[in-house]
């Protein structure tokens, strides 16, 4: 057929050219970024073989920066420009920052938002640029390695995220000019990485060891949708901490002062070292040269067991509680998996099987198996296994409500609802002649508004005055797949409108993201106009491609000969556009198909509920693969 | 640009009956979330994207409301042209509104009780009783099509709805 002859040659990807898409686990202290390649999911290092990029930013004088390694050597010597565990202040307030205590050394800059900025050397940087620059840093690599530009990423979030803090995670991928596919939860993506939503119906513990924290989480899987339960874990324990234990050990055997910094943290790499050592091995000799006086000295398993022994009971006993808040047992729980570096400590894995009276999933590399999961994913929603059957459904981890008289919180979206998911409830004026209406939105479980989260505020203005209780405000919120909100409100009785996405008090406004963008491209040297054109061409082959793929599928079973025949030609026209270089033509050809197919597309949506509600015959043939 | 004129029975394909198969409410529901979910139509072009997405989410809003037993039942009644959410309520009987203030009253004592958490138990399962009487009557008068008495259960139902979110919240409390 003729129609499919759309590729510019060298230029434009071909129709069902396999696409490049990559997962990314953005951690608080190391983040990796994985693909599906030749079928199998891989994490990709960088040019020195590395896998893991330290989440440490430097940025230097000269407005340029560094990331990973080459930054986190300058943690200790120039700490207000090197940025370090940069995911914890995401989407956070300055009123937040007091709760992190010395977490956060930095400089910051407090604007009118509320919004913190961290003071550089080369300027003040918002928490979500210096994710981008992370970002950008791991998208460059995985094109490097991949040999082409990425079509989307799948970025992993920590499931007890709130709006704003995924907010802020999706406009630092905006930032770094990546398209996100979907955000997914970090539990969902380790389980996803075992394959675990094709199996088994029940419940899975993913226990989270990492650098710097603790996570565990209880979450529920029923017909491959995965649902949190609960979480828990502990903000202020990590891998770090067995360091710690071990490396005061030292210390004191040796009779040398830790209190000194670079004593500590030269104590600190050796025993990290140990204690990677001692995951495989029964004991281990550490070497050390103290202010030129070479020492050495002899570790055992059972003597570094005794040492962490405590901190590892402190993460059972966070398992416990976050099994209490699931309403589980122990013996509920179906399958563990472990995730994070530390859990090659076999302490560590003894005390875990033994809490949950079975084995925990432990062969996949636990650095990466986040990473590793978002790719799968990735690889399936990039439109490269259109025979698959994964579907993973989440649902919004906090209630989103509004605030009402008395600063009590009524909510609107229920917890644990499936997204998305849209939901409109009425109010009414309780004065008189009241002309405007604040509307306040919150995030959380608690009876005060206090107590909960506050996402964002904005004001219905023009409604025609009329007596107290007269007036008929239908506020909607909109929940998108990514558990995005969106609210619109509306004065029924006079059509007054007024709506926002909503961005957390302390994100980036979508005015001050459009011009980082623009002031990167500008610095990228990169033609705008280019740019422009090539992404209208991408839109104008989506929808190309799609519209045919869906005439061949089912295109004479829903199309008369002459809707058929119309809409070939529509589709010629916008092809004949696209392959020349007028930026407004495409657009208006691309909305123009769009109109013409619009009926075909109901249709097809119609028919596939059709399908869907006839039987289960179709799904059964997807799930047996 | 989404048409959707099917009530939210219909589209899940269950007949409108305030009596809910939720076995059947449950396999339906996956079997078309399945179907309608936006990565499914992720690499596609933005309009199967906003079209899925509204299709998904009215889908999710009714599967939420098929499966709790107020808002099912405030859904019935609205497809019959009865608005029961709006303020501006018809007089609900006294004899239940001075049983609600003594069940309220009953509440606010709790905190100060020896033991609170038995009296918390014995007014839940109180209040889950009256529930579960004003379902029934409700599910009767809506299928003799008793609408106005009808309309009374669900207003006393929400009543006893919003009682139950408090005494959740006193139990929060409690555990604090």
């Amino acid at each position: 057929m003729a129609l499919l002859q759309i590729a510019e040659p060298g230029q434009s990807e071909a129709p069902h050219q396999h696409k490049l898409a990559v997962g990314i686990d953005l951690g608080t202290t190391n983040s990796l970024v994985a693909s599906v390649k030749s079928g199998e999911a891989v994490t990709i290092p960088d040019i020195d073989g590395q896998h893991l990029l330290p989440s440490v930013v430097r940025y230097m004088p000269c407005g340029n920066h560094l990331v990973g390694a080459e930054a986190r050597t300058y943690a200790a010597s120039d700490p207000d420009n090197t940025i370090i565990s940069v995911k914890r202040l995401m989407g956070r307030g300055v009123s937040d920052l007091k709760t992190l205590g010395d977490e956060a050394p930095y400089q910051f800059d407090i604007n009118d938002g509320g919004m913190p900025y961290i003071k550089t050397a080369a300027g003040n940087k918002s928490p979500v640029q210096v994710s981008a620059d992370i970002l950008k840093t791991l998208v460059a690599r995985a094109e490097e390695a991949l040999g082409g530009e990425l079509t989307g990423a799948v970025i992993t979030v920590p499931a007890y995220f709130d709006d704003a803090q995924r907010q802020a995670t999706k406009d630092a991928a905006t930032l770094a000019n990546i398209k996100v596919l979907r955000l997914l939860n970090e539990p969902t993506a380790a389980a996803v990485a075992y394959g675990l939503d094709q199996g088994k119906e029940g419940i899975i513990a993913v226990y989270d060891l990492g650098g710097g924290t603790f996570d565990i989480s209880i979450l529920r899987l029923n017909k491959g949708v995965f649902e949190v339960l609960s979480t828990g874990g502990d903000s202020a324990l990590g891998g770090d901490d067995l360091d710690l234990a071990l490396a005061e050990w030292i210390a004191q055997q040796l009779g040398v002062d830790i209190d000194g910094n670079s004593v500590s943290r030269y104590l600190m790499e050796k025993s990290k070292q140990a204690k990677e050592v001692l995951s495989g091995a029964d004991e281990a000799t550490i070497d050390l040269e103290i202010k030129g006086h070479k020492q050495s000295i002899t570790v055992s398993r059972a003597q570094f067991d005794e040492l962490v022994s405590p901190l590892v009971k402190r993460t059972i006993r966070a398992c416990r509680r976050a099994l209490k808040d699931a309403s589980v047992e122990a013996e509920d729980v179906l399958e563990v998996v472990m995730v994070g570096g530390s859990t090659r400590v076999p302490l560590v894995r003894e005390e875990v099987k033994q809490f949950f009276a079975r084995e925990p999933h432990i062969k996949i590399d636990p650095d990466c198996v986040v990473a590793v999961g978002a790719s799968i994913q990735a690889d399936v929603l990039a439109g490269n296994k259109p025979d698959s059957g994964m579907l993973l459904l989440d649902v919004i981890p906090l209630s989103l409500g509004i605030e009402t008289m008395g600063g009590l919180t009524e909510k609107i979206i229920h917890r644990n609802t499936s997204i998305p998911v849209a939901r409109a409830q009425e109010f009414t004026t309780y004065q008189d002649g009241q002309t405007a209406m604040a509307i306040h939105v919150v995030q959380g479980e608690r009876e005060l508004v206090s107590d909960c989260r506050s996402l964002a505020r904005f004001v219905l203005r023009g409604i025609p005055p009329m007596a107290a209780g007269a007036a008929k405000i239908r506020v909607t919120y909109q929940v998108d797949a990514d558990g995005l909100l969106g609210v619109h409100a509306k004065e029924l009785t006079s059509g007054v409108e007024s709506s926002i996405q909503v961005k957390p008090s302390y994100g980036l406004g979508d005015v001050e993201i459009a011009e980082m963008l623009k002031a990167s491209y500008l610095n990228a040297a990169e033609d705008k106009d280019v740019r422009a054109l090539r992404e209208q061409q991408v839109d104008a082959d989506r929808l190309i491609v799609s519209l045919q793929d869906a005439l061949v599928a089912d295109g004479k079973q829903l199309l008369s000969a002459d809707e058929y025949a119309a809409l070939e030609s529509e589709i010629e026209k916008l092809i004949e556009l696209r392959n020349g270089s007028d930026l407004i033509a495409i657009e208006r050809g691309v909305a123009a198909l769009s109109k013409a197919s619009d009926e075909y597309a109901s249709r097809r949506m119609d028919h596939s509920i059709q399908k869907a509600l006839q039987g289960h015959s179709i799904d059964e043939l997807g799930e047996s693969e | 640009m989404m048409d959707i004129t099917k009530n939210f029975f219909e589209f899940i394909g269950l007949p409108v009956s305030y009596t809910v198969d939720q076995s059947a409410l449950a396999d339906r529901s996956r079997e078309l979330q399945k179907t309608l979910h936006p990565d499914r139509y992720a690499h596609l072009s933005d309009r199967e994207q906003r079209m899925a997405v509204q299709y998904m989410s009215f889908l999710n809003e009714g599967i939420a409301t098929l499966r709790s037993p107020l808002l099912r039942a405030q859904y019935l009644l609205s497809l019959r042209g009865i608005d029961t959410e709006s303020e501006s309520s018809t007089a609900v009987d006294p004899m239940f509104l001075m049983q609600q203030m003594e069940l309220r009253e009953r509440l606010e004592e709790i905190p100060e009780l020896e033991d609170p958490y038995t009296e918390l138990d014995a007014l839940q399962v109180e209040v889950q009783g009256m529930l579960k009487a004003l379902r029934e009557q409700f599910a009767q008068n809506y299928q003799d099509e008793a609408l106005s008495v009808a309309t009374e259960s669900v207003r006393k139902m929400q009543f006893l709805e919003k009682l139950v979110v408090e005494i959740e919240r006193l139990e929060d409390r409690l555990d604090g």
